[in-house]
């Protein structure tokens, strides 16, 4: 039992450990920080690979469910705080800002992420996203000397907070109407109600919204924009996916588990949220001169994507939400970590790119396409899988609207694309770049390329998680 | 008895509250707050929950409380009270007032149909404080820790933030 | 109706009418003490020694004007003092003085006195504000900054207690120490003695008494938050500062030093000793010593108190009161004792010693305490 319980929270307790400890370690350099939250994620990964050997196992009298599902969610977001802290080192040095609480931070946050994954349970599930917010409000404004990165965690502070209490108000009319908070408990004192019933709307509504918020959805997506902007641009990244994909798998949770029943009530929430974020996202994105905020509205409009997976709602549906996760992920960090590089974030400072530094610039192109979901990349895979779910459920409307936002979202990525290929600039942006940049973008680009041409692999793992 | 009770705290509860927001000196809006965390205190008391009562009177209106008012009289008072007091937000607030009420009108309507019984407060000599230990350090003990941690981070990043960037020597 | 269930209205009746008294024979006391120390002889006017000094003092606050000052917030200027008062007095529901002479036994009784002693911390706040005076704000910022850094130490240092007795009832942690046969002062092979030490230095710091005086520090803010105040609100601060300093003394005399309990309870053959001799003895002692002042007529209650204390059936009734009040007495002195021999805390010294000390040393001393219960 006692062994039990520690080994199902084995990795979120390793990652707060080393996180801890970062908060109390000095040195010269910010080199040693990242070496010991790289061994921190390394153990947290050796920890969820042990898992898979005790699938079906639960931890703190049900709290904790070991499952491929968690594992896999998990898995990304390692992936995402990995990829995020190692190519965030040169750029937080140049920002002077390399302090180790940096670094104790991004691990807490994945910590709280863990609880979120594999929570089972209200409250768990409640910290769990609390831990990370609280987390990410501090890392959003971690440029003490920047006022658009305290503004932008000020703005999300208020608004994460507002969010936080619709989905506890929301998880407290659920525990009032099942009288637990396991979802077990919860699923089975649900099984005789309505999904009419006026008291499942009044859970479930705020609920959805809480989590589309912290999802980044339209229509809660406001906040997005302005916080992504601000932050720090690594963080920009580890926030548009790890945390995005820690909200998903919550929902997905949620919604899936004990509230799967009950489709018609969320199902018309959910569809409205996929075609608002499809909207905001690719149409926002358009008449964006930073590329930071151009970004960070395609993110709005990927969610939307991956959102239609659940609206088709069978198991092609659930798998293509994970395959895109898993390559959203890859190709976001990737495309906010080169931004990062570079000291200016507008549109028009990518020009001439291409013939100043030819590698970094291919590397933005493949990341670019991929977002764009064009062949041969991974982004393609992911768009088709989430077409083909839909097609099979016989959502062809949506289908056909979701298409159309992928022609839209061709312009303003092509936009970028086209600035690297016009001539050098006078005064072109300065790059900075450190190999374990080049490492971290190298393999976002690489995955994003190899996935696309062989997707069987991840195709695999989608399936797998979901058995 | 119990209902007169109830009515009182609750009025407490609500003047509080209603003082909290319309009251232009912020430490007249505080003390507001704090008529209106007693009044909850309380509402615990009636449902037989004494250390939620305790803790809630320790913790929010000794603790919470206390830093909300440090913190107002240290800062400059007089232009705070001179600004607009309500953002122009009313058709807002009225969407959310008719949505709460529409909810209490449709939950009065279906008269909380199959709701699960609801656990009986314990009267007995040992309280609940036995009752709450069970569920923190053990039902609940999870997320009860995994709350330390949140707040050691809330510490951090809020001490992060405030503090000032270190001049290089 | 019977005597049982008049008794805490008529304790409580008691309490609130007796007390302000008793705060001026306080007062007195500590005069005396203090005067002790430095070698006077402390007030000695106002009748025989200056015995009728608090009655004195009490008629000049009532008759005195009572000023408020002219932008001051009247309606929290008023309600201040009286919300000092009222939880100081609240606490009193829950210390029993024997195991039938008190007003409530509530299971969360060490927690309600905490509670009230929170609440009371907006007597000072709203006091030192309301009065629009910059030395009553510093006075009150500070207090409020003072309660809330050592309200965390003490009330770690009670945790300790709670985990030995098992209960948080006032009641029940005095049965648990006859229970378990020992103070809890002793408890845990000695290791309580460092959460008392703690407590002590908490609790002294929660009244604002010296060294911990700086909320009302006379030679910085002239009186800190209760500068504007005069006349009867005054006196209701002073008598709520002394019922928060009785009330301090008898939950140390009650968690730590086995309240009502003589010592070596659980002794047999020392039942007629402690019940009867011991409070005889002293109590002739201090006869002797009204004699020696030329105090007759208290020599002669002393001594017939001291003869009565002897009849075995009234030993075993006051015996328990006796106890009780001894170990408020012997707190109180100790207190005296600190104001009467260490100067005043810097401010920065006080926050260091609250937070960088004291709340570690708790923690230390909570884990210590729990790992050696646990053994």
């Amino acid at each position: 039992m006692q062994f039990n319980n520690l080994f199902s929270i084995l990795p979120a307790a390793v990652l707060a450990l080393f996180g801890c400890v970062l908060l109390l370690l000095r040195f010269d350099s910010s080199r040693p920080y990242l070496i010991f939250l790289a061994f921190a994620e390394l153990l947290a990964a050796i920890g969820l690979w042990r898992q898979t050997d005790f699938l079906g196992f639960t931890g703190f009298r049900g709290a904790i469910l070991i499952d491929p599902f968690g594992i896999a969610f998990n898995a990304i977001c390692l992936v995402a705080g990995l990829i995020c802290a190692v190519g965030a080192y040169r750029y937080m040095e140049r920002e002077d800002e390399d302090h180790p609480e940096f670094y104790g931070l991004i691990l807490l946050a994945q910590s709280g992420m863990y609880l979120m994954n594999s929570g089972t349970e209200l409250i768990t599930v409640f910290i769990g996203l609390e831990i990370t917010a609280v987390s990410f409000y501090s890392l959003t404004g971690f440029l003490r000397s920047n006022p658009r990165s305290s503004e932008a965690a000020l703005k999300y502070l208020l608004l994460g907070a507002f969010s936080s209490g619709l989905l506890l108000y929301g998880f407290s009319i659920l525990y009032g109407l099942s009288g637990s908070t396991h979802y077990l408990n919860i699923a089975s004192m649900l099984a005789t109600r309505n999904s009419r019933d006026p008291l499942i709307l009044m859970a479930i509504l705020p609920i959805v919204l809480g989590l589309l918020f912290k999802i980044a959805a339209a229509p809660l997506h406001m906040w997005a924009p302005d916080a992504y902007e601000g932050a720090p641009t690594p963080v920009t990244a580890y926030l548009a996916t790890a945390s995005k994909a820690a909200g998903f798998a919550l929902l997905l949770r949620l919604i899936l588990g004990p509230l799967h029943d009950l489709r018609p009530a969320w199902e018309g929430l959910i569809t409205f949220a996929a075609i608002a974020s499809l909207t905001v996202g690719n149409l926002a994105a358009i008449t964006q001169s930073s590329t930071k905020r151009l970004l960070a509205y395609s993110s709005i409009g990927h969610v939307g994507y991956i959102l239609l997976g659940l609206v088709a709602g069978n198991k092609t549906g659930i798998e293509a939400m994970l395959l895109y996760l898993l390559v959203y992920t890859l190709m976001t960090t990737g495309a906010f970590l080169l931004l990062s590089a570079l000291d200016r974030e507008g549109v028009t400072d990518f020009r001439g790119l291409l013939y100043r530094h030819p590698g970094v610039a291919l590397l933005m192109i493949l990341l670019l396409l991929s977002l764009a979901g064009l062949p041969p990349t991974a982004g393609f895979v992911a768009k088709y899988m989430i077409f083909l779910s839909l097609v099979q459920a016989r959502q062809y409307w949506v289908a056909v609207i979701a298409a159309l936002y992928v022609a839209v979202s061709l312009y303003y990525y092509f936009r970028i694309i086209r600035e690297m290929l016009h001539n050098p600039d006078d005064s072109p942006a300065t790059l900075t770049i450190s190999t374990g940049w080049r490492a971290a973008v190298g393999l976002t680009a690489i995955l994003s390329l190899g996935l696309g041409l062989n997707p069987e692999p991840v195709l695999a793992w989608a399936r797998s998680a979901l058995r | 008895m119990d209902a007169a009770l109830f009515y009182t705290f609750a009025a407490i509860t609500l003047a509080g509250a209603l003082a909290t927001v319309t009251r232009r000196n912020p430490v007249h809006c505080a003390l507001g707050l704090i008529f209106s965390l007693l009044g909850v205190a309380g509402l615990f008391l009636l449902q037989a929950a004494e250390l939620l009562f305790a803790v809630q009177i320790l913790l929010y209106v000794g603790g919470v409380m206390v830093l909300f008012l440090f913190v107002i009289m240290l800062i400059h008072l007089e232009q705070a009270a001179r600004l607009r007091q309500y953002s122009r937000q009313w058709p807002v607030a009225l969407a959310a007032l008719f949505a709460v009420f529409l909810e209490i009108y449709v939950l009065a309507q279906s008269g909380l149909p199959g709701l699960p019984p609801s656990p009986q407060p314990r009267l007995n000599a040992g309280g609940n404080t036995e009752r709450i230990a069970d569920s923190l350090f053990y039902v609940y003990a999870l997320p009860f820790e995994a709350a330390s941690l949140l707040l050691l981070i809330a510490i951090v990043g809020a001490v992060w933030l405030a503090r000032k960037k270190e001049q290089p020597q | 109706m019977t005597f049982e269930t008049l008794l805490p209205y008529l304790m409580a009746a008691i309490f609130a009418m007796a007390f302000p008294l008793v705060t001026g024979y306080l007062v007195l006391v500590e005069r005396k003490i203090l005067a002790d120390f430095q070698a006077r002889l402390g007030p000695m006017r106002v009748g025989p020694h200056g015995l009728l000094q608090p009655i004195a003092d009490a008629l000049k606050l009532i008759l005195k004007e009572d000023t408020v000052p002219k932008d001051a917030d009247k309606f929290l200027f008023y309600l201040a003092p009286l919300l000092s008062v009222v939880t100081a007095f609240g606490s009193f529901a829950v210390i029993p003085i024997s195991a039938t002479l008190r007003i409530a036994d509530l299971n969360i009784g060490l927690l309600l006195i905490s509670a009230l002693a929170a609440v009371g911390v907006f007597g000072i706040i709203l006091g030192g504000w309301s009065s629009n005076s910059n030395y009553s704000l510093l006075g009150a910022l500070r207090g409020a900054a003072q309660l809330i850094s050592y309200e965390v130490a003490l009330g770690l240092s009670l945790v300790t207690v709670v985990m030995l007795s098992g209960t948080l009832s006032m009641q029940g942690i005095v049965e648990a120490q006859f229970n378990q046969r020992i103070w809890f002062l002793f408890g845990n092979y000695g290791l309580m003695l460092l959460s008392f030490f703690i407590f002590l230095i908490a609790a002294v710091a929660e009244v604002n008494r010296a060294p911990f005086d700086l909320p009302e520090a006379e030679s910085e803010i002239v009186a800190g938050y209760h500068t504007e105040y005069s006349g009867f609100r005054w006196a209701l601060y002073m008598l709520a500062e002394y019922t928060n300093i009785f009330i301090i003394c008898a939950v140390a005399a009650t968690v730590f030093f086995g309240g009502w309990l003589r010592p070596f309870a659980n002794i047999e053959w020392l039942a007629y000793p402690m019940d009867a001799i011991f409070p005889a003895a002293l109590l002739f002692l201090s006869a002797w010593g009204c004699a020696r002042m030329k105090l007759f007529p208290f020599t002669a209650l002393l001594g017939i108190s001291g003869l009565v204390f002897l009849i075995p059936a009234v030993a075993t009734a006051l015996s328990a009161p006796f106890w009780f009040f001894l170990k408020v007495s012997a707190v109180f002195y100790v207190l005296i004792w600190f104001r009467a021999s260490w100067p005043r805390l810097r401010y920065d010294q006080l926050m260091d010693l609250g937070w960088k000390r004291l709340i570690p040393l708790a923690l230390g001393a909570l884990l210590a305490n729990a790992i050696i219960g646990m053994l």
